[in-house]
Parts: C-alpha cells; sequence; structure tokens
C-alpha cells in the first residue's frame, strides 16, 4: 500500500468549496455563504478505489498574487505544499471570474481537476455550462457538482484519479512572445537552484513580476543566491516590461473570455429580481428597518424559545442532582466532600448548561440561517459607511455579528479583515458587543425591573434589549473610532467586499450543523471551565478569614469602589469570579447574597427579584448591572483568544481594560445622575 | 475621463484602466476589472457609502475611494 497522496483543494471564496470538502471527507466544516469562511487548511481523508487521498482545503482565494493573510496560505498549499493534485472548485454562476484561479493553479501544476458547483442554480438562472466544452478548452479533467445536494462528488475523485495516472496537457493562457521567452529562459536558469520546489517557469513569472508575497513564501524554503538573484535582475532588465503583471491577468482573463464563449451559454441580465431585493433591504431606512427587525426578531425567538427548555433542564439536574446525593451517601462520602461535588461542582456545571445551552441551541442556528441566506455580507455593506468614517473596514460589522453569538467567535473571525491595523481595532472592540452569555443576565434584569413577564413583557424585552445592543453597537463604533485616532492611528484601507446571490438555507443541515459545531462546542468550553469554577467559588464561599469567609472579605474590599458604580461589592465580586464564563455572574452574585456555597437557581425571577431588593437594589442599581455587564472585561476564553490571535500580552491587556473602564465610567455617570435627581 | 463612480446605478461601462498602485491595483484585476471588461453599477449603500459593482458574473462592492481608480472607455454603453 502506498502511502496517502496529498491533494489540494482550491477555488475562490464563497464556491461551495468547504461543502465539498466536507461531502469528499465526511468532515463537518462549518461552511455559510460568505466569503472568507475558511481561514485555514483542514485536512481530511477519503477513499476511492482502494486508495486514500489526504485533501488539504485551502482557504478560498481570487488569486495566487496573493493579497491576504488567506491567499497566501492558499498559495502556500497549493505551490509548496507538495499535493499531487490540484481541485479548483468553481461556481458555475460565474465561471468567468472563476477561471482566473484555474488558470493560475494550471501554471504551478498541469495535475489539475476542475470542479464545476452551483450547476442547479446556474440552470435556475438560466446559465448553461457545457462541461465537454469546457474540458477541450481547459485541456485538464472537469466535472459537474451539486455539492450541496452532494450530487458528482464522486465523480471528482474518478477525474483525480485519471490525472495521477496520466498527466493532462494544460491549454494555459498565451502571454507576449517576449514574455513567454523570458520567463523560459529565466527558469532555465533558476532550475537548478530551485531544486524542484515548484514548476520552474511558474517560478520565474512570479519573480520577473516581483511578487513580494511569493518571494516571501519562496525564501522561507530557501534564501536566494546571490546568482539567482543577478539573474532575475538580468532577465528584468531585459524584457523591460514595467506592467508584466497587467499583461499577465489580462491575458489569463482573455483567456477566460474565449473559454466561456465556447463553454458558457447566460441570458442577458441574470438576477435582476435580486436587486431590486437588495435595494430594498440595502436602503436608507428600509435597510435600517430590515436589520433591527431581524435583530429584534432573532433575539425574541430566542428568548421566548429558551424559556420552557432551560426550565425543564434545570428540573432534569435537580432530579439527577438527587440521585447523585443518593449515591453519594450509599457509598458513605463524608459530607464536606459530598457537598463539595455536588453544590460546588455539579451545581455550577448544571446551572450553566440549563441557562446556556437553550438560548445556545436557538441563537445559532438562526444566524446560521442568516448566515446561509447570504444576508451578512448585505450588513457589511450597509453598514461599511460608518465604519469607514470611524475608520475601520466594514467586514467588522460581520465580526460584530458573530461576538452576539460568542465573543471569541468573533474575534476569531476577525481573521477575514486584511489590513492588521483594522483587525486588530475589531479584535479589541469585539466584546463590546454582548454575547450570548450576557443575554440571560440583561433578559432577567429586564424583566424584574422593568417590563415584567407574559408575551408583552417579553416583546418589550426584546425592544430593550435591542435599544442595549444599539448602545453597544455605537459604543464599538465610538471605540474604533478613538482607537483610530490614538493607538492605531491611521487611514482606512482598501478592501473589496463581494456580495453572494442569496441563497435558500438547507434548514435541516443548518441545525445540525450550528448545534454541533458551534453550540456544542462554546457549550463544551463553558462547561469545561464551569466546573473548577464552581470548585473555586465553594472553597472561596467556605475558607474562613477573619469573621467571615474568603468571599465576605472579597465582598468587603470591593464595596467602595461598587458603591461609587452604583452597585455594590457582592456585585463585582460575581463579575470578577464570573471571569470563566459570563452567565454565571447573576448566580453568584445571588449565591453571595443568600450566603450559600452553591449557585442560585435563577429561573424563578420572582423569587430572584424578591433577594435582590432584600438587599437594595433599586432601578438604578438594575440598569448598572446591565451596563457592566456590556461593558466589561470579556470572559476567560475571550481572552485566550484574543492572546492567541494577536501574540501579545499587551494588546489582551488593552481588550480586557478598554471595555471595564468604559463600564465603570457609564455606571459611576449613571450613579451620579442619579444621585442627583 | 469617468471612473466608476460615474456610473449611476442600472448604467453600464466599460474599463479602460485601472490606476491604483500595488496591491489594490492586482486585486481589482483578479476579480475582474481588466481593461474592456463591462461592469453595471448594481448598489449604492445610503450616505455615500459602497457601491456594488456586476462584472463577469459576480457581484463587487467597493469603497469610492477605490472605485474611483477604475476609468472607464468613454461612450456609453447599456
Amino acid at each position: 500500500m502506498d502511502e496517502r497522496r496529498v491533494i489540494a483543494l482550491a477555488g475562490n471564496p464563497n464556491v461551495g468549496k468547504s461543502t465539498v470538502f466536507n461531502a469528499l471527507t465526511g468532515l463537518h466544516q462549518h461552511t455559510g455563504n460568505w466569503p472568507g469562511k475558511t481561514v485555514a487548511s483542514a485536512r481530511g481523508t477519503c477513499r476511492h478505489n482502494g486508495r486514500q487521498y489526504t485533501l488539504v482545503d485551502v482557504p478560498g482565494a481570487y488569486s495566487l498574487w496573493a493579497q491576504s493573510a488567506e491567499e497566501e496560505v492558499a498559495l502556500e498549499a497549493v505551490c509548496f505544499g507538495g499535493a499531487e493534485a490540484v481541485i479548483v472548485v468553481c461556481d458555475g454562476t460565474c465561471l468567468e471570474r472563476n477561471l482566473n484561479l484555474v488558470y493560475q493553479v494550471m501554471e504551478i501544476t498541469p495535475r489539475v481537476v476542475v470542479a464545476v458547483n452551483m450547476l442547479d442554480e446556474a440552470r435556475k438562472k438560466g446559465v448553461r455550462v457545457d462541461l465537454k466544452a469546457l474540458e477541450k478548452q481547459l485541456g485538464v479533467p472537469v466535472a459537474g457538482v451539486c455539492a450541496r445536494a452532494g450530487k458528482g462528488v464522486g465523480e471528482i475523485l474518478e477525474k483525480v484519479e485519471q490525472v495521477l495516472q496520466k498527466t493532462p496537457v494544460p491549454r494555459r493562457a498565451v502571454y507576449l512572445e517576449a514574455v513567454e521567452k523570458a520567463a523560459q529562459s529565466l527558469a532555465a536558469d533558476i532550475a537548478p537552484w530551485l531544486d524542484c520546489l515548484t514548476d520552474a517557469r511558474f517560478a520565474a513569472l512570479r519573480l520577473l513580476e516581483n511578487d513580494p508575497c511569493f518571494l516571501r513564501e519562496l525564501e522561507k524554503r530557501k534564501p536566494l543566491s546571490e546568482e539567482c538573484r543577478a539573474q532575475i535582475e538580468k532577465a528584468r532588465e531585459a524584457l523591460a516590461l514595467p506592467d508584466l503583471s497587467d499583461h499577465l491577468v489580462a491575458a489569463v482573463y482573455r483567456a477566460a473570455e474565449d473559454c466561456c464563449r465556447a463553454a458558457v451559454t447566460r441570458p442577458e441580465d441574470t438576477g435582476n429580481r435580486q436587486w431590486k431585493i437588495d435595494r430594498v433591504l440595502t436602503g436608507r431606512v428600509t435597510g435600517a428597518a430590515a436589520m433591527l427587525g431581524l435583530l429584534c426578531l432573532v433575539f425574541f425567538l430566542t428568548l421566548k424559545g429558551a424559556n420552557a427548555p432551560s426550565r425543564w433542564l434545570g428540573a432534569g439536574f435537580a432530579w439527577l442532582g438527587e440521585k447523585l446525593e443518593g449515591g453519594l451517601n450509599a457509598l458513605g462520602a463524608p459530607p464536606f466532600l459530598r457537598s463539595l461535588l455536588l453544590d460546588g461542582v455539579y451545581g455550577t456545571l448544571s446551572q450553566v448548561i440549563s441557562v446556556m445551552l437553550p438560548p445556545m441551541a436557538i441563537f445559532f442556528p438562526l444566524f446560521t440561517l442568516l448566515e446561509d441566506l447570504g444576508y451578512l455580507p448585505r450588513i457589511a455593506f450597509r453598514l461599511d459607511g460608518i465604519f469607514e468614517k470611524c475608520r475601520a473596514c466594514g467586514k467588522q460589522a460581520l465580526t460584530m455579528c458573530m461576538g452576539f453569538g460568542c465573543n471569541a467567535v468573533g474575534v476569531m473571525g476577525c481573521r477575514i479583515i486584511d489590513s492588521p491595523r483594522e483587525r486588530l481595532i475589531a479584535v479589541l472592540t469585539n466584546a463590546f458587543v454582548p454575547c450570548n452569555g450576557r443575554f440571560p443576565t440583561l433578559i432577567a434584569m429586564m424583566t424584574i425591573f422593568f417590563a415584567g413577564g407574559g408575551l408583552g413583557g417579553t416583546a418589550l424585552s426584546a425592544g430593550m434589549l435591542t435599544g442595549l445592543i444599539l448602545l453597544s453597537v455605537g459604543v464599538t463604533l465610538g471605540m474604533s473610532y478613538l482607537l483610530s485616532v490614538t493607538v492605531l492611528r491611521g487611514v482606512p484601507s482598501s478592501y473589496t467586499l463581494e456580495l453572494p446571490p442569496y441563497r435558500a438555507p438547507q434548514a435541516g443541515k443548518v441545525i445540525v450543523r450550528s448545534v454541533l459545531d458551534r453550540t456544542l462546542f462554546v457549550l463544551g468550553r463553558a462547561a469545561a471551565v464551569a466546573a473548577p469554577a464552581g470548585l473555586v467559588i465553594f472553597l472561596l464561599s467556605h475558607i474562613p478569614a477573619g469573621e467571615g469567609t474568603l468571599l465576605t472579605a472579597l465582598v468587603r474590599l470591593l464595596s467602595p469602589l461598587g458603591r461609587l458604580m452604583g452597585l455594590d461589592g457582592a456585585i463585582l465580586a460575581g463579575f470578577l469570579l464570573g471571569f470563566p464564563a459570563n452567565e454565571i455572574v447573576l448566580p453568584m452574585i445571588l449565591m453571595i447574597y443568600t450566603a450559600g456555597g452553591t449557585l442560585a437557581d435563577v429561573s424563578n425571577l420572582s423569587a430572584v427579584g424578591e433577594i435582590l431588593r432584600a438587599n437594595g437594589w433599586t432601578a438604578v442599581t438594575a440598569l448598572n448591572l446591565m451596563l457592566f455587564s456590556l461593558f466589561h472585561f470579556p470572559c476567560s476564553t475571550t481572552c485566550i483568544t484574543i492572546y492567541r490571535e494577536t501574540g501579545s500580552a499587551k494588546w489582551t491587556a488593552m481588550a480586557a481594560l478598554l471595555p471595564t473602564l468604559v463600564g465603570m465610567l457609564l455606571c459611576m455617570v449613571v450613579h451620579g445622575i442619579a444621585l442627583i435627581l | 475621463m469617468r471612473d466608476l463612480t460615474g456610473l449611476n446605478i442600472g448604467e453600464e461601462g466599460r474599463v479602460a484602466w485601472v490606476t491604483a498602485r500595488g496591491g489594490m491595483r492586482r486585486r481589482l484585476m483578479d476579480l475582474g476589472l481588466t481593461p474592456g471588461a463591462r461592469v453595471r453599477c448594481l448598489l449604492a449603500a445610503p450616505g455615500g457609502g459602497m457601491r456594488a459593482y456586476g462584472v463577469r458574473g459576480t457581484v463587487v462592492a467597493l469603497r469610492a475611494k477605490d472605485a474611483e481608480t477604475v476609468l472607464l472607455e468613454e461612450g456609453r454603453h447599456g
């Protein structure tokens, strides 16, 4: 049995590459209808006719003339990754643009298989792709695929096998004779030095063009020798074509045009209806209304839908807890250990799960639905003007939306922003929007102190929540601007944003995928921190210190600052101890008030309200708590993610400090105003 | 000479030249905005924000300062 052969899977962003990858490998790579979902190469294996293949899912790239981090990864994978063949996935609805990448890849290796995806969608638009003619034009095998329906995927592997057995002869784009000659002669010169690192003619073209990214990737492997440098310099001078790069793209597109003329028929003006819809969805008034309405609807469904399952889960965990207690008793566990395990670890864990799971299991599928539909890039498009005024990138609107689900996910998503300065701004400000873990606290406050229960109350809560979210978005923008004129000074960079066509989401897959990929992932992480956190809290509240316990000492210590902010020591202690997960902040505060060693059950809101009022809470306290919940240090998972993404303790500290300072300031202002009134 | 920002919604033009330099020049061309390509303005975000252009069957949104760098052939099309 020979070793696994490596096959790279390349393609423009948002052509369904991840879907093809999943269909081939059976892995569940998260897909969505917006460019830039895959930010690192995923690997999977698949089997065909008894042969094993390692499939590398390369990040989406418009071109191997890399302009972004993803494209550099793509260049690296295709050019130096040691792939024996490359599958280029194309979108059948816009083949011409996709062929740019196909022609580029064909310069690196002749073993290319073109997979034309979304043929069903193309057919609906009246676009017909003649696969046989395309094959003839390109000179490499072409497979027609509808990856979403799982059709034609086997054919791709069939063709891969074919090119591995017999290397095809691709019909490359035709360049000027002088260019071709210069490339050939330079290729011959550097070939000995290059030593099969990559195709010599391709490398020669790139070196003639002076592509900085290619040079960087090449020199990572082998620093250019003096001799090579001189040869390149000489070849460049001899060619004397400063616009070489322009010539190459233009030639590729001419070839792509010819190819499409022979293989694709499309009606004049496809998709007019879509633009009418889009004019409404991105309009001045209608667009804003649509955005707010959707936001409100998502939150309403999340809140309303999560109530009952949360209660059931709570009851279920209580029942299981009793059984566990019985079990521990039967085993003769000492009371302290029993209490530590049940009240400390189990109590916290079950609390976090029953509060967190239902809203996430509703929010993430809804978000994924919008993602699949293609609505998210429209949000970026619509909001870019404001972000540009704040000297940030419109794509930050997308990472902000992801932050509503989970700030750690949002921070990770910032990789889609190409400019390092703007990416850092997006990372630093992501925690300014509330994640799912903070919603239960916000909602409990609104229900108890402002809106009341019932359907009307829920609607009012959703409205208030939307208001709070607008506030958080406003502060995000303000902060982005502030950062742009101070520590991260700079002007907005250039960027392009592709607006994909709307696609009907696949409801079933959406639910399964978002529950599996996101919900369980986030939940698992939260549970992993909740159990040890429960242990710490239990110990803090049981280890005596002075007159009380360590916990009461902490509360006393924080009390002056808390009062200054219109809160109290217990609340601040709750936030500090809630660092592992935002969802346990309110239960923690209740636990401190009731002096119990365990997290309190927050599902009975009227009882919670009584406890809070008995501890001197007013509407102002609740408002300040909501503000501080919106603006305080991100949770531990997010902090770790920020550290990983920025690689800097300084920026991580900044990301924690900024929202905390804003929150403290706002609380003090509100407290001050309330004192005067 | 007219540039992309001069196109009204629904209006079409042909790319003559791209004046952006460096990476953005290559990016715009890689997206299909090479000389001779037909471009149609499809959408405009309110408040002078981004505009979306249809080119080679795809839709690409650009900020005004980037759209300005794509010059159009003289004469009207479409």
